[in-house]
């Protein structure tokens, strides 16, 4: 399904955040040239479509205290991922489970999943959870640890914008 | 799209700098802890938002507000936001560099200086810098690996999503 370039206007007007106003729909509305009523149900109706899949709070896990995140790749026959994806998908504690395309010889693993703990002890652990709970006991696996945090912030499509969403409305 | 070079410098502070410890669980009281854990999905999409959240966990509007003013003043919070769906509205790949330790910081500057890229980060292994690169077409985002590539002489591993298990749907958040 496409998405209409109104709803990539509001999609990339979002992408800051909403505002901290006691009506912060209507606000974006103004910007955007829409109803406050038109927002609301946009928003509505991309998160009924799976085009957003989460509307809520974003918060940042190392400033409340999950220090510790790794990602965790496996080299799985490619029959096996969707299988060995939705287990993995069901534990709480893994945040993300994509399938991506190996590169030889560079990179062998097609597998890839996000997970947060307070340390890397606690991390170490759930990946051992999870290697049991998934049935993935010896398979070929690294372990990747984040070190430094470079940049974090939400992703930017570049949306099409509004001749009135420009600098100057920032803060309106 | 229109950014300062301000907020773009907040979002590149690295870990581990002085001034950049992290908040604290102490900082949160339990209506804190509502906001930031009850609401990370299924936010109220209705005119006055917070007036409802308040309802919700007990105070007023105004606190709301000032609350969540100060949860991202406290970077507990990085926004309000929807989680889009890989490449329902433009592309996206997660890349990975190779980077000769001594020249890693510098790569990583300029890596984390195009406004393509949203997630950087050092991680252990050979493959030592992986980042995200986002942009309205398969086409714009393998030109900005392209021109990476050019800048640093050195090899990016393209590596888009093909099947998503589980997106990024918040998780319950543990307070010690």
């Amino acid at each position: 399904m496409d998405v209409s370039l109104e709803d990539r206007q509001l999609l990339g007007a979002l992408e800051d955040g909403l505002a901290f106003e006691a009506r912060p729909y209507a606000g974006l509305a103004a910007r955007l040239g829409l109803s406050e009523m038109d927002v609301i149900g946009r928003l509505k109706r991309l998160i009924a479509d799976g085009v957003v899949r989460r509307f809520g709070v974003i918060v940042r896990h190392h400033e409340l205290g999950y220090r510790a995140n790794a990602m965790v790749v496996w080299d799985l026959p490619e029959d096996s991922v969707p299988a060995v994806g939705r287990t993995l998908a069901t534990l709480p504690y893994i945040t993300l489970c994509y399938r991506r395309p190996r590169r030889p010889p560079d990179w062998p693993y097609n597998l890839f999943c996000m997970i947060h703990g307070r340390d890397r002890a606690a991390v170490e652990a759930l990946v051992e959870d999870a290697t049991r709970q998934a049935g993935l006991t010896g398979r070929p696996r690294e372990i990747l640890f984040s070190k430094r945090r470079f940049k974090q912030r939400g992703a930017r499509y570049g949306a099409p914008q509004p001749a009135s969403l420009g600098p100057a409305s920032v803060g309106s | 799209m229109s950014r300062t070079g301000a907020s773009l410098s907040e979002d590149r502070r690295p870990e581990g700098e002085s001034g950049d410890e992290p908040a604290t669980d102490l900082a949160f009281d339990e209506a804190d802890r509502r906001l930031l854990n009850d609401f990370q999905r299924d936010f109220p999409l209705v005119p006055r938002p917070y007036a409802e959240i308040g309802r919700e966990i007990g105070v007023g509007e105004q606190s709301v507000l000032g609350r969540f003013s100060r949860l991202k003043g406290l970077r507990a919070l990085s926004r309000i936001g929807a989680i889009v769906a890989p490449q329902r509205t433009g592309w996206s790949t997660l890349a990975a560099m190779a980077v000769p330790f001594p020249r890693l910081q510098a790569v990583a500057d300029l890596v984390s200086s195009n406004d393509a890229v949203n997630h950087n980060y050092e991680r252990e292994h050979r493959f030592n810098l992986w980042f995200v690169v986002t942009g309205p077409d398969q086409a714009a985002v393998q030109q900005t690996l392209a021109e990476i590539e050019t800048e640093t002489g050195l090899t990016v591993l393209d590596l888009p999503l093909l099947e998503s298990y589980r997106l990024d749907l918040g998780f319950p958040l543990q307070w010690t």
